[in-house]
């Protein structure tokens, strides 16, 4: 019944242009879904907020690094969730090229880092400092790395430097790569069975801090050029040497042709901003509750009326 | 008739085959051994790299100039549109997406009813309830949506494939040179890892399902152009003769001489291109590509091992339906009817199904349940299964065995190999496949594999291109030693070969995703679980041909031997195997190629290899380095493939079994 009214909406408004201020485009806006639940039920709901407000919505699921050249080519009209630690040298280098435009923060800050689940912390009492992480890099070791700890990253296409800093840091550790989420879960999920302590590559807001209760791994702070300058950092001879920013930014994105198309879905869009519990409760919704993303969107936007009624035309 | 004196026909130069490839194995250890006492100079251990040209610029270089300059780009994109508008077509039809025509979705009951239909049609009750089963199963556990929008992509893409495949196929069958050029772009097609597939078909078709139809379609051409030209060669000159003497025009000969005698093949051709394109669905969700493997994909990212499994029977359940059907199509005659039969007599069958379908339509209009099954009505049991596989894992006995296998087999054998292989100098590592060509296949082979390997050398990809392979030989090599022993046992009785035929059949029809759920959930993210779900997939030639080489061995040889008092023991080792050899290694050769294509999928595990390269090309547009990498692997693959197809022809030949 929903979707007939939305429908009905839709069409009486494209068949009244007095009556609509802008003249949005009835093409389909194509909205971009990743492979995490977070971002999934996001993109529903920003979907169906742009479909109350009367545009033709499409989903499209894509690779969340290569979504950044598909948004350049207008193949897809926008994402939601740039995140600054994972996708930030992408989304910078779809900038230079042009074609995209930065449609400014959510209010959630991001962080990606080292992260134990909370029984590590028995096997290992002086966490979440990193010196103490090294000190008990024994307690980590599997069998195939020896004597030395396994710390696993996530997969190598999200391009995180793990390797680089267990070398700048001089670390007692082995740096494994998973080939995707599900393989880190899986390891956190295998550990939980028997409290075995592992470090994993983790990052908040996620589902899986609902799921198993955990703490970052407080590496030196990050300071800005890190990446960039030796000089930055306790190592003065390596990049890398220091955490990553516990309070990255996570932004919204939109192909430049976007605003003239459809300006009052860019005015919603400019508009929209989630916080860090508002996205782990869509996260929940669907990798606890175990609804459907569309469902779980409308539950979410069902109960959060106040949060979203302003941003609305 | 031992096996040596058939691999060493007399050469007629001073040295035979098997002595120079002695020689380079020699090489091959003088080197080694240098290298391990510290004096093989480092040039000679690893090629420099400044001596490695820069390819993947070259090439980025080249695509760019074709995709931009000459407008390719333009015009892929302008097919796009039109590729667009028929998918668009079939998704409104499958799930209702609001496209034209704006009449779908269908409703789930009146597609089962069809599908029943057309199982009865094509094999009877067992096929029937297959098809109805299949449907009543994906709608009753909720995913009806999402396996329509894979159906709606692949019912584009499967005719295309079929389409294209057919046409190329008579251009290779008609006219030698068409045969000439194609044959060697097919080979290397049919070796290049799907993740080469993936990055061109964004880049030029657009991400989602445009760019999934068209990597699928390329993906499933190959083995429909063969399967052609083999038909129509095929057709014997008497059909020929006859189609001339009635007075048949060139078109008329095609279509109602040529086509109907290969039909069979053509038709083995259709359930191979079904088959293929069902593979990619899930590798195709990686650029965008809707339907059950994107939900599989984000099922497994979100650690929901229940609802992946179910999602997993979905496509297998598919992909069994699909086949099973295909292969009745193949063995179903055309029916005849006396002339004079009434209308509705000759086509009962869609009279049934059209009735059944407009009933059912009709009925879902009244009872809502029968047009779609809503939220909260289906039948998953995401939860209590992930419970039950938890559990599972969790039993001291498993947990033990796996930790038995991590601990031994990953550090005591998979990983001293690993390290081993690097280990070789690369010229030696060159040296040695060349002469294993050389001695196996011959000349020809062997100059092959020097080129081919040169080429993996000089590509600077070399120590991942070793991993890759050490990956590939440990998985085939366990899988022999399970493989071979399953085929020989289940070939001693007829009742066992065909369970165990039946077996592999169905194996072979899984999606090859598929296999690496229980690998990560076993053995976690090491070289263990990336081995283990290799060596499943290869598992299944190696079954089957050994079966298939040890049934065929001719009764009058087998009989000799018993009359000549041989034990069971003497009679398989001594005639029966020997015999089954030449088929045996042609399952050993597509195990080996089953091992190249899954070694890639498996960097979705972890692994070191050209695979995990290859996902990490697929977060850019770096056509260059993706394309070099393809190569690599396709190279590698190549040279077992022409070395061990050789040795299996040569032998049979002289068998005389051919």
């Amino acid at each position: 019944m929903n979707k007939f009214k939305l429908a009905l909406t839709a069409g009486v408004l494209s068949l009244s242009p007095i009556s609509a201020f802008a003249a949005d485009s009835n093409d389909p806006i194509v909205i971009p879904i990743h492979n995490w639940s977070s971002q999934i039920v996001m993109s529903n709901v920003v979907g169906q907020l742009l479909e109350m407000n009367g545009n033709a919505v499409e989903y499209v699921t894509t690779d969340s690094q290569a979504v950044y050249e598909s948004v350049r080519l207008g193949d897809v009209t926008m994402e939601l969730e740039v995140w600054e630690g994972a996708f930030g040298a992408s989304f910078r280098a779809a900038l230079e090229k042009g074609g995209i435009v930065d449609v400014g923060d959510h209010d959630a800050v991001t962080r990606e880092d080292w992260w134990y689940p909370m029984w590590t912390k028995d096997a290992c009492p002086g966490l979440p400092s990193w010196k103490a992480l090294n000190d008990c890099a024994a307690v980590f070791a599997t069998a195939e790395t020896g004597d030395k700890g396994r710390y696993l990253d996530g997969p190598v296409d999200w391009l995180k430097h793990g390797q680089e800093r267990v070398e700048a840091l001089g670390m007692d550790f082995v740096v494994v790569n998973a080939g995707s989420a599900a393989a880190l879960w899986a390891e956190i999920g295998a550990a939980e069975a028997d409290k075995r302590p592992v470090v994993v590559f983790n990052w908040t807001p996620n589902f899986a801090e609902a799921v198993w209760p955990g703490e970052f791994v407080e590496f030196p702070a990050w300071e800005d050029g890190c990446d960039k300058d030796p000089a930055v950092g306790p190592n003065p001879d390596a990049l890398y040497d220091c955490g990553n920013p516990a309070t990255g930014y996570l932004k919204k994105a939109a192909w430049d042709g976007m605003e003239a198309k459809w300006p009052s879905a860019y005015a919603i869009l400019e508009k929209v901003s989630f916080t860090n519990p508002q996205i782990a409760e869509m996260a929940k919704l669907v990798d606890i509750d175990e609804l459907e993303p569309e469902e779980a969107a409308e539950v979410w936007l069902e109960a959060n009326k106040d949060v979203w009624k302003s941003w609305l035309n | 008739m031992s096996v040596e004196t058939a691999t060493l026909p007399k050469s007629p130069r001073a040295y035979s085959n098997i002595q120079i490839a002695v020689a380079f194995v020699a090489a091959a250890f003088g080197l080694t051994i240098l290298q391990y006492i510290g004096l093989l100079p480092a040039w000679l251990h690893r090629l420099p790299e400044t001596i490695i040209p820069n390819f993947a610029g070259w090439l980025d270089a080249l695509f760019n100039f074709v995709k931009d300059d000459l407008g390719l780009l333009a015009f892929t994109r302008f097919l796009t549109e039109g590729l667009e508008w028929l998918l668009d077509f079939s998704a409104n039809i499958f799930f209702g997406k609001r496209r034209f025509p704006n009449v779908g979705p269908i409703p789930w009951t009146a597609m089962a009813a069809v599908a029943a239909v057309i199982g009865y049609y094509l094999g009877g009750w067992r096929l029937a309830l297959l098809g109805g089963g299949t449907m009543v199963w994906t709608a009753l556990i909720g995913q009806w949506k999402i396996a329509m929008q894979t159906m709606s992509v692949l019912a584009i893409a499967a005719p295309l494939a079929f389409a294209i495949g057919l046409s190329l196929g008579i251009a290779a069958w008609k006219y030698d040179w068409v045969d000439r050029a194609i044959k060697p772009i097919l080979s290397i097609l049919q070796t290049l890892p799907f993740f080469t597939y993936l990055l061109p078909a964004v880049i030029f078709f657009k991400v989602g399902p445009t760019a999934g139809a068209v990597a699928t379609t390329i993906y499933a051409i190959p083995p429909m152009i063969l399967m052609t030209t083999l038909g129509l060669k095929k057709v014997s000159p008497e059909v020929v003769e006859a189609g001339k003497m009635s007075g048949c025009t060139k078109a008329q000969m095609l279509r109602h001489v040529y086509i109907p005698s290969a039909r069979t093949e053509i038709l083995v051709g259709v359930n191979q291109v079904i088959m293929l394109c069902l593979a990619m669905v899930v590798l195709t969700a990686f650029i965008g590509m809707p339907g059950l493997g994107a939900k599989l994909l984000a099922m497994m990212g979100s650690f929901k091992l229940g609802r992946s499994f179910e999602i997993g029977v979905t496509i297998v359940l598919l992909a069994v339906m699909l086949d099973r059907m295909s292969k009745a199509w193949v063995i179903k005659q055309p029916e005849h009817f006396e002339r004079g039969t009434p209308w509705w007599k000759r086509h009962s069958m869609l009279l049934l199904g059209i009735g059944l379908f407009s009933g059912f339509t009709l009925l879902s209009l009244v009872v809502p349940f029968l047009a779609e099954v809503g939220r909260g009505q289906d039948l998953s049991q995401g939860k209590e299964l992930d419970n039950l596989i938890k559990g599972f894992l969790d039993i001291e006995l498993v947990k033990a065995t796996t930790g038995f296998l991590r601990a031994f087999l990953n550090v005591q054998v998979l990983i001293p190999f690993r390290n081993f292989m690097l280990s070789i100098p690369t010229p030696a590592f060159i040296l040695l496949v060349t002469a294993f060509a050389l001695a196996l296949a011959g000349k020809r082979e062997a100059v092959f594999a020097l080129i081919f390997f040169s080429l993996v050398a000089l590509s600077g990809w070399w120590d991942r291109a070793i991993i890759t392979l050490y990956s590939v030989i440990s998985a085939v090599s366990l899988a022999a030693l399970i493989g071979l022993p399953i085929g020989i046992l289940a070939a001693r009785s007829e009742k066992w070969s065909q369970r165990a035929l039946l077996v592999c059949d169905t194996a072979q029809t899984f999606p090859s995703f598929v296999y690496l759920i229980p690998a990560i959930m076993l053995f976690g993210i090491t070289d263990i679980a990336v081995i283990f779900s290799i060596l499943i997939f290869a598992m299944v030639p190696l079954t089957r041909y050994t079966i298939e080489g040890l049934r065929t061995v001719p009764e009058e040889m087998t009989e000799a031997a018993d009359m000549a008092g041989s034990t069971r023991m003497q009679k398989l080792w001594n005639v029966q195997l020997p015999l089954a050899l030449p088929t045996m290694a042609v399952g050993f050769n597509q195990a080996i190629m089953f091992a190249f294509f899954m070694v890639i999928i498996a960097a979705f595990i972890g692994t070191q290899d050209l695979g995990q390269e290859l996902q990490r090309t697929l977060a850019g547009t770096d056509l260059g380095k993706n394309f070099v990498l393809g190569i690599c692997v396709s190279l590698m693959a190549l040279t077992f493939d022409l070395t061990i197809m050789k040795w299996a022809a040569d032998k049979k030949r002289m068998l005389g079994l051919a």
